[in-house]
């Protein structure tokens, strides 16, 4: 597939650009900080988005979509990432409406993926327990109780989780943890008995959150897909995941950078502009490139999502462990660059440097996707 | 079958038949490059008998046109042509800087008459050009260059000295930046000229490279006559086309940034074993390795990117910039870890043990890639300023 955006994407990005811009920018992510908010995005914000149709863009047409592909959403995350739009995309859209395709029953898919598509239904995804991402490693346990099963164990950075209606929890139906089978998705509602929802603050000042399930009862129905079969699709929707964050960081990455040489045409010290300055100017040349390659690596990965590429695993940790490499340099040289101001709250650059690390660690960290990267290639 | 699939299986059948064994074999270091000229320096009877070959289809240099010696081909069939010879594992029959440079320059700025002159003997590969640009005072600041050309009425007389000539004591022609005047800036003045490598006057003295051959060297010029009809573009017009051959040298030279057909994480398994995840033993290298295949498989990506972006219209992007700066780099990480995973066997300088010392020897000549063809520094200098807008 050639690598190069269609004009249909290309507008795409800009009417992304255009809408986030005006409503979701770092001055909405700064106010809904300052004022607490545990939803962390605004509804009528949301509104907007679900009437531009973007929670339904990679979403089959059969199930109420637009059928449009991850590539297409993908360049909706990377101006998310640019702008650092507090929305719920990546948990409901990016990961929900991902999981229920990949895991769920014909009869399930029917059901919940059209209220996704439509911006009515916020899904999240309930995986990790510890502190790094570790998937094989979910302890949370899951036992038959009478008709149903009955689930037991906490989560953590489970995103948007004051927002979501429904979560879909990975337990442990057998097997254990290190073992990837034996594996179990299921949809748990929001407000079920025995559930706790809490909000967690991570530098990030998005809407995250923890669950503790102390004996929750569901039915047999919730399970989505297969008992003990939910590591393939779950496997292939972390893939899609990371791409996606991947996109969202080349954005992040991407406006950190542009920012800071701005100001450096703008700084003066000892008499000339600081952009003047070779040492500057080197580091910011290779960073450059360095975003250059970050661009073509997530279009490659996010085409092979749609080419339903068998090389899909490697390219996505391919994509994510370089644009966690990327965006850690361009925000950590961003704040460098800025000298005194960058370390201030009231300057802006400072909340890409924190969105940079939350994405990047969410659901595998450079290392964590460096060593699969490495592993998937034979070594 | 469309007319493309007609084309992939007549090509496929006519380098079955006309590929000589021994040219699909991999090229064994820089040396083993046949670069033709009127005493071509052959390793195999066969690198010659195989330019000859490909030369009659114009396959040589396959997208040239076919007027000038060159195959004609549109980049769909130029790309088949290239898949049916990796198929094959076939060699290029020909490198030269007459393809990679010279003939770029010329179909752009050339006359007809020399377009005629000189493209058909570079696609057949019988005459060899160097590239005579820099000079002891000239390197990264090239267009300070001193080398001066007399105006005699019909033709220039040369005086002066070029340095890190590659090939010039085996070329037969030079393309060569002269200044015919003295009185502009820096950037005017400067005339692109061609002249033979024979004429009275002209005198090399090689220099040995610290990967122990000589493919460069000092290069004299003592009242050389050079023709004016030699003279590509106007007097005083050169530097336009210096630049416009640079950009053609610099992506040839990119290329190497291309990653192995073996991947180094493979080739260390092999040497230093893996655990029982299947993980390299060595923890420390197999991440620098990983780092490697990353960054050669998202600058891979990249080029295809660019050329992608260009077919659609959407013009030479930014990123071409980085080709030259990147690509050179990649390639010395590449022969940095070529060392790190061989060991002793690949430190080796002589002997058949050590295969000729093919590894290290390829390992220091790589160190040249970030400094011919304008160093890594000013590659940097030109993004900065070019592509970022930063100021001096
Ligand atoms: C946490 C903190 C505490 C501080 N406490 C104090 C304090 O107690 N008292 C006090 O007086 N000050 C204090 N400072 C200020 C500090 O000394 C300045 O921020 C620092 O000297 C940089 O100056 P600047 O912020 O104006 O950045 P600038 O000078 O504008 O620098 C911006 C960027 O340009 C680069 N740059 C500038 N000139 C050149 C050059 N010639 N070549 C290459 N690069 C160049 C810088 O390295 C930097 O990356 C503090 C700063 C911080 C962040
Ligand atoms: C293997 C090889 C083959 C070559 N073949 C040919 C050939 O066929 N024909 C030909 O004409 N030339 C050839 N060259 C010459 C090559 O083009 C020059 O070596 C190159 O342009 C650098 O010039 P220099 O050697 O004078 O280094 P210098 O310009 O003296 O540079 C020395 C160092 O200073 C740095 N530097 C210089 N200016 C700046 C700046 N403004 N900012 C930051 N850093 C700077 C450089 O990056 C370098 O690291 C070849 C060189 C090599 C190594």
């Amino acid at each position: 597939m050639a690598l190069v955006l269609t004009e249909e994407q290309i507008m795409l990005k800009e009417s992304a650009a255009g809408l986030l811009a005006q409503k979701a920018g770092v001055a909405q992510l700064r106010a809904l900080r300052d004022a607490g908010d545990a939803r962390g995005f605004t509804p009528e914000v949301w509104q907007d988005i679900a009437t531009m149709g973007w929670p339904g863009i990679a979403i089959p047409e059969a199930y109420g979509g637009l059928g449009y592909g991850y590539t297409g959403l993908g360049l909706v995350l990377e101006q998310v990432g640019r702008h650092l739009s507090p929305v719920p995309l990546q948990s409901t859209v990016l990961l929900g409406g991902t999981l229920i395709n990949a895991l769920g029953s014909e009869a399930q898919k029917q059901s919940l993926l059209p209220a996704v598509a439509a911006g009515e239904l916020h899904v999240s995804l309930a995986l990790q327990e510890g502190p790094q991402h570790a998937p094989e490693d979910t302890a949370l346990k899951a036992e038959i109780a009478g008709a149903g099963y009955r689930l037991q164990g906490e989560k953590c950075l489970v995103l948007d989780a004051l927002a979501a209606q429904q979560f879909v929890v990975i337990a442990r139906t057998s097997g254990v943890p290190g073992d990837s089978a034996g594996l179990t998705a299921f949809l748990v509602a929001a407000d079920a008995a025995c559930l706790t929802v809490e909000q967690r603050s991570l530098v990030d000042a998005r809407g995250v959150g923890a669950l503790e399930l102390n004996g929750v009862d569901v039915a047999a129905s919730a399970v989505l897909g297969e008992v003990d079969a939910a590591w393939n699709g779950l496997s292939r929707s972390l893939d899609i995941a990371n791409i996606g964050l991947a996109a969202e960081l080349l954005g992040v990455a991407t406006e950190a950078f542009e920012r800071t040489v701005e100001y450096l045409k703008e700084r003066k010290q000892f008499g000339k502009v600081i952009g003047s300055f070779q040492g500057l100017q080197h580091r910011a040349a290779e960073l450059f490139a360095e975003l250059e390659l970050a661009r073509s690596i997530v279009l490659k990965a996010l085409q092979a999502i749609d080419a339903d590429d068998p090389q899909l695993p490697l390219l996505a940790s391919a994509a994510k462990a370089k644009l966690c490499e990327v965006a850690q340099r361009a925000t950590n040289e961003g704040i460098q660059m800025h000298g005194g101001i960058g370390m201030t709250d009231e300057y802006d650059i400072g909340f890409f440097i924190k969105r940079a690390r939350v994405a990047q660690h969410t659901f595998g960290d450079y290392n964590y996707h460096l060593d699969r990267f490495a592993q998937l290639s034979g070594f | 079958m469309s007319d493309l699939e007609h084309f992939r299986a007549d090509t496929r059948a006519w380098l079955e038949e006309n590929c000589p064994a021994a040219m699909r074999e991999p090229v064994r270091g820089f040396d083993d490059l046949y670069m033709g000229g009127r005493n071509p320096e052959v390793d195999h009877p066969d690198q010659q008998l195989w330019c000859e070959r490909m030369a009659q289809r114009g396959w040589t240099v396959p997208q040239w046109p076919r007027e000038y010696g060159g195959g004609g081909l549109n980049k769909e069939e130029a790309k088949i042509l290239q898949q049916e010879m990796a198929r094959l594992g076939a060699r290029r029959p020909l490198e030269s800087f007459g393809i990679s440079m010279l003939g770029p320059a010329l179909l752009k700025f050339g006359s007809e008459a020399q377009k005629q002159e000189h493209l058909p003997p570079i696609c057949r590969g019988e005459i060899r050009w160097c590239q005579g640009y820099s000079e002891p005072n000239a390197g990264s600041d090239l267009a300070s260059l001193q080398t001066r050309a007399e105006d005699r009425g019909d033709h220039y007389i040369i005086n002066g000295q070029k340095v890190w000539t590659s090939y010039a004591d085996k070329a037969d022609w030079i393309f060569c930046l002269v200044r015919t005047d003295n009185t502009g800036s820096k950037h005017e003045g400067i005339s692109f000229v061609l002249f033979d490598m024979a004429s009275e006057g002209v005198t090399t003295r090689p220099i040995k490279l610290i990967s122990g051959s000589s493919p460069f060297c000092e290069t004299f010029f003592d009242n050389v006559r050079a023709d004016k009809r030699n003279l590509v573009g106007e007097e005083g017009k050169g530097w336009a086309i210096a630049k416009y051959l640079l950009t053609h040298e610099r992506e040839m030279i990119s290329a190497f940034g291309a990653a192995p057909a073996k991947s180094l994480g493979a080739v260390a398994v092999e040497n230093l074993g893996s655990d029982a995840s299947g993980r390299l033993r060595n923890g420390i290298l197999r991440h620098t390795i990983a780092q490697y295949q990353l960054d050669a498989l998202a600058f891979g990506a990249t080029m295809s990117r660019v050329g992608d972006e260009a077919k659609a219209g959407q013009g030479l992007g930014a990123a071409s910039s980085i080709f030259k700066y990147y690509g050179t780099e990649l390639n010395k990480r590449r022969n940095e870890l070529n060392l790190a995973i061989g060991g002793e066997p690949a430190l080796g300088w002589d002997g058949d043990v050590y295969g000729g010392g093919a590894t290290s020897r390829d390992w220091l000549r790589s160190k040249g890639n970030s400094i011919e063809g304008g160093t890594s520094e000013v590659q940097l200098n030109i993004i900065a300023k070019r592509v970022l807008g930063l100021p001096d």
